[in-house]
């Protein structure tokens, strides 16, 4: 699946993700995962919004999320340009004989264990989101008894950043 | 100075220029309706919510201002939503302005409480619960900015009943907060070269004009630019008017029911201008057989419909009376240069084409009443001035085609959404708007039907509307699919000609009510409404039932199938279909 992700500024007021989270559901758009939270200033959320490119005109996604009166900015991030990260809950059944393979697994993948009973143990991995399905894979023989995922979010590498000419604008006259 | 948020909403109302408001009390709204009682803004009052819906539309369309509505919350906001749902799809600038429950009921399913934003996102430009008094003004500015401005749409204004109440402090201008709103700018020149470059260098050149072109009173630039070129004019069903049918370059309506000339000439085409157009399926059939000779060049305000169902060669982006003023001059300093294009054997063709395979339908002197002849008498008796206000359906499509227009704005209808009962309170919003203007609404008896109710507010309000109902008695444009695709299996479309009685229903209303059932009446029956002066004019025309609308390219067809009709020969319908361009 060829999947496109969408770095989306909005005006942090009520309303927004519904306005949209209506447009994708109109246009008949997919999205694979939308993640929403506050950034450095208050006044503006950032969703990250990932659309599946084969059944998704990506080009309208954009543009048509540019006409939302309260969508203040909209960059695509290519895979090479952005740091892509995921983080996942992953709670696993653990028999005594598998414990210790699952914690080597755990440990190749950089997760954490945060609550651990004498039948399961809870994950915390935060990953690339292809790293993220190859740990899930390698867990699954085990028996993954739930897992929770907060879907993608993502930040251009370098110097550059997506904030610093929109915030300027903020407040003013249209 | 301190107010109440009904009082700032009034004053914001006449601070912006509003000079009407079409509307219908209610419990949330309540408040707003008592200072509206000492303020310089005209109020009508409708009989249904969706009237002033369409009332706020046609006055838009009639005089390119904002038209506005208002009701109150829960079912007189849900009342809105179909003529929200049709001013988004054509783009009419309209703001609405609902009540709703009190702040601190909002989410308890109180008393004729709807979540009339979240039902209206999908259809509105923009929408805003207002939870701050203060805020009243600047909501109300900014709807009226938004609505107005780039491609124009409709706006909702949701305004809980106790911030209504509220007192706050009045001030006025306010200040806009929309950092995200951006209206395109100038148009790239590079763009605007390339264009005139390609429009110099085509040989079967058309412009396909929509309603863009209306909207942004670009018709006389549009002029400019197709006598320049000498390129032929397609008008769109939300274009028509935009330039004058009768002018040598005009082919009239392309489309589903488009004349034959229209229809071949962007199938042949090497080069498609659309202007404030956006390849809607009714225009270009099946969309992969469109036009598949032809470079486009599309120029709109709206990017998003660059690219949205046909790749441009040259996309233009920017306001069209700026943009074609441009293309023109640009086109004029090429021809300066080298000399006009060389079009004259493609306007030849499609002139052949015109004359060719014109409109033909067969009225004869006993009857049966044929539509398409009522049109024309109208066309010929007003000689193109009135303002023509249609619903959807045959009649729609009849008076579209059959009507002359001379000029822009003479022509509203519900395009996009193809809202039956659009007719009636549009065409009373129309002669608000235009005092003194003949307005016509044409419509079907199935139409008709559903915002009749109008006709009160229209009588009381002195409004001398013309009301043509072409009644023949079905859903006519649907019993014309089940006739074509359905082996004539006519399902739930026969509605009967009598029940109601329009002539008395009409009396009821305190109109004029008329009927005409022959041919050798129409002049006189049409005379007869044309001088009512101070109420409306309803008249009952008893057209005929089987009459189909025709050109038709059925349904998901590629445009090249076009059916001329049964007033065509099998011989005229192969040689329409080889469509034979004259070589130069």
């Amino acid at each position: 699946m060829t999947t496109h992700t969408l770095s989306v500024l909005v005006e942090n007021k009520p309303g927004v993700l519904a306005h949209v989270a209506g447009l994708f559901s109109r246009r008949a758009f997919n999205i694979t995962s939308l993640s929403v939270g506050p950034t450095s200033d208050a006044r503006v959320s950032r969703m990250t919004i990932v659309v599946d490119g084969e059944t998704t005109p990506v080009d309208q996604v954009h543009k048509q999320l540019e006409k939302l009166v309260r969508v203040l900015k909209v960059v695509e991030l290519g895979e090479d340009e952005a740091v892509e990260r995921e983080l996942a809950l992953i709670k696993v059944s653990v028999q005594p004989s598998v414990r210790a393979e699952l914690l080597d697994i755990a440990t190749a993948y950089s997760a954490n264990v945060v609550d651990m009973g004498p039948e399961t143990i809870v994950l915390e991995a935060v990953c690339s989101p292809g790293r993220l399905d190859a740990l899930i894979a390698q867990l699954e023989p085990h028996g993954t008894c739930e897992l929770v995922r907060t879907g993608l979010i993502a930040i251009g590498r370098g110097s550059g950043t997506i904030t610093d000419e929109d915030l300027a604008g903020l407040g003013a006259c249209a | 100075m301190e107010v109440t948020g009904a009082q700032a909403l009034v004053r914001s109302l006449e601070c912006l220029g509003v000079d009407v408001v079409f509307g219908l009390p209610g419990g949330a709204i309540l408040p707003a309706y008592d200072p509206l009682r000492s303020s310089s803004l005209r109020h009508v009052l409708v009989r249904h919510e969706q009237g002033a819906g369409h009332a706020a539309e046609g006055y838009a369309w009639a005089t390119g201002r904002t038209g506005v509505c208002m009701a109150t919350s829960g079912p007189g906001a849900t009342n809105l939503v179909t003529a929200l749902a049709d001013a988004y799809m054509d783009s009419v600038p309209i703001v609405a302005i609902t009540g709703q429950v009190p702040r601190a009921m909002i989410g308890t399913d109180a008393f004729q409480e709807s979540d009339i934003t979240g039902i209206t996102g999908p259809i509105t430009k923009h929408n805003e619960l207002v939870t701050d008094p203060g805020r009243i003004p600047a909501a109300i500015a900014e709807a009226f900015h938004i609505a107005s401005t780039g491609r124009p749409g409709p706006v909702l204004v949701d305004l809980p009943k106790d911030i209504l109440q509220a007192t706050t402090t009045w001030s006025w201008p306010p200040a806009l907060d929309l950092p995200g709103y951006r209206v395109p700018g100038p148009a790239d020149p590079e763009r605007i070269a390339a264009a005139a470059r390609l429009l110099h260098q085509a040989r079967r050149p058309v412009l396909y004009v929509g309603g863009g072109v209306i909207k942004s009173d670009s018709h006389e630039p549009l002029r400019d630019l197709a006598e320049l070129a000498q390129a032929p004019v397609t008008t769109t069903l939300m274009a028509r008017g935009a330039f004058p049918d009768s002018h040598p370059l005009a082919l009239g309506m392309p489309g589903m029911h488009g004349m034959y000339a229209a229809v071949a000439a962007l199938q042949e085409a090497d080069l498609i201008v659309a202007l404030g157009a956006r390849f809607d399926d009714r225009v270009t059939g099946k969309l992969a057989a469109f036009a598949p000779k032809a470079r486009v060049v599309h120029a709109d305000i709206d990017p998003a419909e660059i690219g949205k169902n046909r790749a441009p060669d040259v996309a233009i982006v920017g306001d069209l009376r700026t943009v074609m003023a441009e293309l023109a001059r640009a086109t004029r300093t090429i021809i300066d240069v080298e000399g006009p294009a060389d079009t004259a054997a493609w306007v030849a063709t499609t002139a052949g084409w015109k004359s060719s395979y014109p409109l033909r339908y067969t009225q004869a002197a006993d009857g049966p009443l044929k539509p398409q002849h009522v049109v024309e008498r109208l066309s010929a008796m007003t000689g193109g001035d009135a303002i023509v206000v249609a619903g959807v359906g045959q009649h729609q499509m009849h008076a579209s085609q059959h009507f002359s227009f001379t000029r822009p704005r003479s022509w509203i209808n519900s395009g996009g959404a193809g809202t039956m009962g659009f007719a009636v309170p549009a065409a009373m919003g129309a002669q608000i708007g235009r005092p003194g203007e003949l307005v016509v609404a044409i419509d079907g008896d199935g139409c008709f039907q559903m915002t009749a109710q109008e006709l009160a507010t229209c009588a009381i309000e002195g409004l001398p509307i013309k009301v043509l109902i072409f009644n023949n008695g079905f859903l006519g444009m649907v019993r014309q699919w089940q006739e074509l695709f359905y082996d004539e299996r006519y399902s739930e479309v026969h509605l009967g000609t009598d029940i109601p009685d329009y002539v008395k229903l009409a009396e009821a209303y305190g109109c004029v009510g008329l009927r005409c059932e022959q041919p050798g009446d129409v002049d006189a029956v049409l005379e007869k409404a044309l001088s009512v002066s101070d109420v409306p004019a309803v008249v009952d025309f008893r057209t005929h039932d089987a009459e189909g609308v025709f050109p038709m390219v059925p349904v998901g067809r590629p445009n090249d199938d076009i059916v001329l009709g049964p007033e065509f020969t099998p011989a005229e319908q192969q040689a329409a279909a080889r469509r034979e361009v004259i070589a130069k």
